[in-house]
């Protein structure tokens, strides 16, 4: 008897759902694009966080979206989780080819191996592999950024404004790429300022990726670092970074935010205190890859964004760097010419 | 005959209620989200293609690995949660030592394999000894010493690591050709191959159930497991096979990302797969500890895990969702086994029952016997 019911029951399940997939099955089509067949087709391979984290994945969210306003692409987006095997990245490459979006951009040095492989075996295919050029080949461009030279600026900033003669950094996790910025904010500070001091913090160590996306993380190590005398405080750590903003809105003291402009993004009472940002335009690098697709302009090999292409640079929203703009522009001017040679490794 | 033949339906009765729960409950999620069932279930239930097999079956032998290790543990009823961090610091230092090259090929290997167990061991002896000689937990402690693994082994990559400039990626110096194991190209259709090291996997599970079921070594872990008086009375040394038990696992834990090394990867690395050892645990529990148990669970895993991986391209819908039906797998698993082996005990008294008063017609049970 009881068995009857279960199976029943079951059967009711399945009725229910079967129902609903034949509801919802006729929708797809309906918002998928309706412009003209030979539209483009851009494949999207996050990495992990993917569109929403304020940070580096929406920033090569952006330059997606301009692209699918500006030259009517259109595009498939999938994200990476966290912990996968190494087989997973590969096939989400494969699978967004296979659906027909052949161009692809992957998002994150993490992709290098897996862009390899894909590349090889997809020779029509046309991929960017943003922040790496551990993978190259025929149809692959590597589009990299001099974040040192961004940090350098931000670095000279920070010390120019700094009254303690104090500042503090903050990397997400410790790895090379976070390094770069590390080392280029001290620069930039000491050029200014050669006894200045500098507290230096990351939030956690490889494989543990969880400070790029932990705010708590962040503000402990933010309000440790005010307390310690430090009056203006960069955090290169993606979503944590958000932590940072809180402590200096409750401390009243300095913040710089990266990648994207955050005196935009961050709360509004926050704002004040987010001098300016490093900004590293991973959406400029997207767009122009998928224009020079529409364009059929494509040129293989590494692309680098650094502050003579205008692929890095500061924020000045605010009005906050209007006293010592004269001065960073001229740092900048040195570093375009040669003159100051950024360290890429602290 | 026929009581062998319930048994077995008993035996499968609990995975495959489990899974009906998991399908049931995962719709249910779907449909609150207002997500496509039905183009879920399809992306997940069609037939993997070639390429999608052979990543499977390679990410199954590394789970395998990893829930074999946790399952030494669970069967001593020690909760070994240190696989991950016992995996981690085993996998670097074999890559460190292999990526030097001092031994030709073949023998590279053998003895990098030899670091992984004898450091995997080692590193699950601390919380071992901590339990033998202080009385420790080893949750606790082996959750501590995953924590100082990540530091430890991230502190020592920056020290030895081979990072050719413009890479973004800190990694050991990558093995000589000489010493990667080739794969097998069992699946037609694809140009990628199976790890060497899938036989690797195989012979960790043989050799697990032949110790555990016919050495006197194995009968001393399940009697301690089971209860520990009962082991004490019959001479074991509980406190020993605690220590043992522990370094066996870790030994094991230190095999699980050979695959990867030898296999793919090369090197140890800032992008090394994470969570193995928690991925263990769960498939451990699915695999009720049982070598071929295991082997359905890890296929299991590995299956949701690459299927899933396309869900955002055909279906719109997130690929964590894969993590949903997982979790919802192992908590009903669990239940089911209960629930099953609650019914099994009933049919079997009513079995009994029936016999005893059919054998002897003429003696009726006595009143308030269990029945």
């Amino acid at each position: 008897m009881r068995r009857m019911r279960v199976a029943a029951a079951m059967s009711v399940a399945a009725l229910a759902l079967a129902g609903c997939g034949s509801s919802t099955e006729s929708t797809p089509g309906a918002g998928g694009a309706s412009s003209s067949a030979k539209a483009l087709k851009i494949g999207m391979a996050y990495d992990v966080g993917g569109r929403g984290d304020q940070s580096f994945n929406d920033a090569a969210a952006a330059g997606l979206d301009k692209a699918k306003k500006d030259l009517g692409v259109e595009t498939k987006e999938a994200t990476a989780v966290n912990g996968e095997p190494e087989s997973a990245r590969e096939e989400r490459l494969q699978q967004l080819i296979d659906a027909g979006y052949k161009d692809v951009v992957a998002v994150g040095f993490a992709y290098a191996p897996s862009v390899k492989k894909v590349a090889a075996a997809n020779p029509d295919a046309k991929i960017s592999l943003i922040d790496s050029t551990d993978a190259t080949g025929p149809n692959i461009v590597n589009l990299t950024f001099a974040e040192q030279q961004g940090s350098f600026l931000v670095g000279a900033a920070a010390a120019l404004k700094s009254k303690t003669a104090n500042i503090g950094f903050i990397g997400g996790v410790n790895t090379d790429l976070i390094k770069k910025f590390e080392a280029g904010y001290t620069a930039g500070a000491k050029a200014v300022k050669p006894a200045i001091k500098i507290q230096v913090k990351y939030l956690t160590q490889p494989p543990d990726f969880s400070g790029f996306g932990d705010p708590a993380k962040g503000k402990t190590a933010a309000e440790g670092m005010y307390q310690q005398g430090a009056d203006v405080i960069y955090a290169a750590a993606g979503g944590s970074g958000g932590g940072l903003f809180t402590a200096a809105t409750a401390a009243k003291k300095m913040a710089i935010g990266v990648d994207s402009d955050q005196a935009l993004t961050a709360p509004p009472a926050a704002r004040p205190y987010v001098i300016t940002s490093m900004l590293k335009k991973v959406d400029v690098a997207t767009f122009d890859f998928i224009k020079s697709l529409t364009e059929g302009k494509f040129v293989a090999g590494t692309k680098i964004y650094d502050l003579k292409a205008n692929g890095v640079g500061y924020s000045t929203t605010g009005g906050q760097m209007d006293d010592i703009k004269a001065k960073l522009d001229a740092y900048k001017q040195q570093i375009i010419d040669g003159k100051i040679v950024v360290p890429a490794k602290p | 005959m026929k009581a062998s033949l319930r048994r077995l339906g008993l035996a499968l009765a609990a995975p495959v209620l489990a899974l009906v729960v998991a399908f049931v409950v995962t719709s249910i999620v779907l449909l609150l989200a207002g997500d496509p069932v039905v183009a879920v279930w399809t992306q997940l239930l069609t037939a993997p293609r070639p390429r999608l097999i052979v990543g499977i079956i390679n990410g199954a032998s590394v789970y395998y690995l990893s829930a074999i290790a946790v399952a030494i543990g669970f069967r001593m009823n020690l909760f070994n949660i240190g696989v991950d961090g016992q995996y981690r610091i085993a996998a670097f230092a074999a890559a460190v030592f292999a990526g030097q090259g001092w031994l030709p090929g073949p023998l590279n290997i053998f003895v990098s394999l030899l670091i992984a167990v004898v450091v995997g061991a080692l590193w699950a002896g601390i919380a071992g000894w901590l339990k033998f000689s202080r009385g420790v937990s080893e949750v606790i402690s082996t959750i501590m010493l995953n924590a100082i693994a990540t530091g430890l082994v991230s502190f020592m990559l920056f020290k030895v690591a081979d990072s050719t400039t413009g890479s973004n990626v800190t990694n050991t110096k990558l093995l000589p050709p000489s010493s990667r194991v080739p794969g097998f190209a069992l699946i037609s259709g694809t140009p990628n191959k199976v790890y060497g090291f899938v036989l690797l996997a195989i012979l960790v599970g043989v050799t697990y159930w032949v110790v555990l079921n016919k050495t006197r070594f194995g009968y001393d872990l399940r009697a301690t497991g089971r209860s520990e008086t009962a082991a004490v009375a019959s001479g074991v040394n509980v406190k020993r096979m605690v220590l043992t038990a522990m370094l066996l696992s870790g030994a094991a834990a230190g095999l699980v990302g050979m695959p990867l090394l030898f296999g793919q990867d090369f090197s140890y690395g800032t992008t090394f797969q994470p969570g193995l050892g928690f991925a263990g645990i769960a498939i451990a529990l699915l695999g009720r500890n049982h070598p071929v148990g295991i082997a359905f669970g890890a296929l299991l895993w590995s299956y949701l895990e690459q299927q899933g991986n396309g869900l955002q391209i055909t279906a719109g819908v997130s690929s964590e969702l894969v993590f949903i039906i997982q979790g919802v797998i192992v908590l009903a698993v669990v239940i089911a086994y209960e629930v099953v082996r609650r019914a099994g005990l009933r049919m079997e008294q009513r079995n009994v029952a029936r016999q005893l008063s059919s054998d002897q017609p003429g003696h009726h049970l006595p009143e308030g016997a269990p029945v």
